[in-house]
């Protein structure tokens, strides 16, 4: 099992992080905490005609959540707000490769999804109420 | 009576077993540690998590189903038979705590849900009476959040300072700062844990309570950790408040003890109003119950008590001092085998003279919620995280740590378990 959780790519970006450090100039930068385990992850976002036209996080914790954050990145990067707002948890297993994690280490797979979520509710909220709504209802469920 | 007899069968029992320290007789007193875990049930159940809490005993299991099977019933107001015998149990219990610490009178013996929740009440009691702004509280930087988010409470409202002792790069209390500490500052209160659940160190009690007694300031020890796994005795240390908690000493969750110098509790206004703590009530005033009953008010986790009782009977058979020397030997082959694996970096004393049965570590760039993953596959519990003590993370500079904690019931060969699942780690993350 643990062999199938820690696989090359997960131990790849958890070495080797990509997109990780600091924007100069974001226009939304969040952070969360994992109170349970003390994960922790900023993400800073740079949004251009309702594009992620750039990402960056920082973090430290486990490999299940540092791997997770850099392979998010990876996948909203150069994509539309509305492809981060149909993102549901299951994508993000998927893509991980991590569908059968216990309810425990779930939580960190999930931390960098919550985080980017709740990016966007900072994002909308002066710009449109009803999205950061929305996109609120979403972080919660993480 | 009849509940004394119940009593004594359970009791005599654990007595005649236990004349030898025989880690494998301990083991058959255990249920769970017959229980198979990890993928399909395939192992058999290693717990390395008894910092956080111990298993339990039939002794202990059986002697709270007795009560609710036989005389359960609310203590101290009863005239009933079943009231009665629940009362007996209950007060007897506090006899049997009183005599395990070595306190003069069961008049110092209060039960309360947990450690934290005694610390709260001297806290709010004895605290918000005595501490003045500008007084300064003493803590160190091992200590739990139970023993550092009271003060900082009380604190907070009376504009009171904290101070916290250093620990040195080898795990030890800095004893310059304590010094330093009492010759600056107003000190009102130390309070300090006996042995952290972290490092595993040992602070020198006698000689800080000694010192602070010199400058009449009376010390608080949070003994969570200590009452569980080292001889106490509060006449020897003269300490005038200790708390711990019998879940970390194979009794059950929900029940704590505080201990108090009886000068000091006479002192000390009540701290949950309610039933059982009032001798009257009238519409405007109340007369407050005798010590200890004045501060438990409420009904008591009586099945809790009892069951606790039981738990005090088993470690008084096999001695405190059997319990230590075998989780110093345990100890010792522990840091010996982590100390053959590289990349390994182990917090707290060298000397394993100096520590409780705790050792908190790092290996290589695995993550300790990594490593706890890997363990749980092998059916080993181990705990990961900042083990409530954020304020020791900070000082030692790491998010989290893993830790293994032992007790009685544990053996060489799990200890061998534990260091070949390290290996499996190190290969599942190809270091
Ligand atoms: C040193 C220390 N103090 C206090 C506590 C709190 O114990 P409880 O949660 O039972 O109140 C613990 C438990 O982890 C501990 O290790």
């Amino acid at each position: 099992m643990s062999d199938d959780i820690y696989r090359e790519i997960i131990l790849d970006h958890y070495r080797n992080p990509r997109n990780k450090g600091r924007l100069t100039d974001p226009d939304v930068t969040i952070h969360d905490s994992n109170p349970l385990c003390g994960d922790e992850i900023d993400m800073h976002l740079k949004v251009e005609e309702d594009k992620i036209k750039d990402i960056k996080f920082e973090g430290r914790g486990c490999a299940i959540s540092q791997a997770s954050a850099s392979m998010l990145t990876e996948m909203v990067l150069n994509k539309p707000l509305s492809m981060v707002k149909n993102l549901a948890k299951e994508d993000i297993l998927e893509n991980i490769g991590l569908t059968n994690l216990g309810p425990a280490r779930i939580k960190c797979a999930l931390l960098s999804l919550k985080v980017l979520k709740m990016s966007m509710v900072k994002y909308y909220t002066d710009k449109d109420p009803k999205s950061a709504g929305d996109f609120r209802d979403e972080a919660v469920k993480y | 009576m009849l509940v004394y007899s119940l009593y004594l069968k359970a009791g005599d029992n654990i007595v005649m077993q236990k004349t030898a320290l025989s880690v494998e007789e301990i083991r058959q007193d255990f249920p769970i540690l017959k229980r198979k875990v990890g993928v399909g049930g395939s192992k058999t159940l290693v717990y390395l998590d008894n910092a956080a809490t111990t298993q339990k005993p039939y002794a202990v299991i059986n002697a709270m189903n007795e009560y609710y099977s036989n005389y359960n019933a609310n203590i101290h107001r009863a005239v009933h038979q079943l009231g009665e015998e629940a009362t007996f149990a209950y007060e007897q219990t506090r006899e049997k705590v009183a005599k395990f610490i070595n306190a003069r009178s069961t008049d110092e013996i209060i039960f309360t849900r947990n450690a934290t929740e005694a610390i709260n009440l001297v806290a709010y009691s004895w605290g918000r009476r005595n501490i003045k702004r500008a007084d300064t509280i003493v803590l160190t930087e091992m200590e739990h959040h139970s023993n550092i988010v009271p003060w900082q409470i009380l604190s907070r409202e009376k504009k009171s300072k904290i101070c916290y002792l250093g620990v040195d790069d080898q795990g030890y209390l800095k004893m310059r700062d304590y010094e330093r500490a009492l010759e600056k500052e107003a000190v009102r209160l130390v309070s300090v844990s006996e042995m952290s659940n972290v490092l595993g160190t040992i602070l020198p009690l006698k000689e800080i309570i000694t010192r602070a007694h010199e400058d009449n300031v009376p010390v608080f020890v949070d003994a969570a950790q200590s009452v569980p796994h080292l001889p106490v005795d509060v006449q020897r240390t003269d300490c005038d408040f200790l708390a711990f908690s019998a879940h970390k000493m194979l009794g059950p969750t929900g029940v704590g003890v505080l201990y108090v110098k009886k000068e000091i509790l006479e002192e000390m206004p009540p701290f949950i109003g309610g039933g059982d703590m009032i001798k009257e009530v009238h519409q405007q005033n109340v007369i407050y119950n005798d010590l200890p009953y004045r501060f438990e008010g409420g009904t008591q986790n009586i099945a809790g008590v009892v069951g606790f009782s039981a738990a005090l009977d088993y470690l008084a058979a096999i001695g405190m001092d059997r319990v230590r020397n075998h989780e110093l030997d345990l100890t010792r082959y522990a840091l010996s085998a982590l100390s053959d694996l590289k990349d390994v970096i182990i917090y707290g004393p060298k000397n394993f003279r100096d520590r409780g049965g705790v050792i908190s570590f790092n290996i290589a760039d695995i993550h300790p919620h990594d490593l706890a993953t890997i363990m749980n596959e092998h059916g080993i519990a181990i705990r990961s995280g900042h083990h409530c003590a954020q304020v020791l993370m900070e000082r030692l500079d790491v998010a989290a740590t893993s830790r293994a904690s032992f007790y009685i019931y544990n053996t060489q060969e799990e200890i061998d378990l534990f260091a070949d699942a390290l290996l499996d780690a190190r290969r599942i993350f190809r270091i």
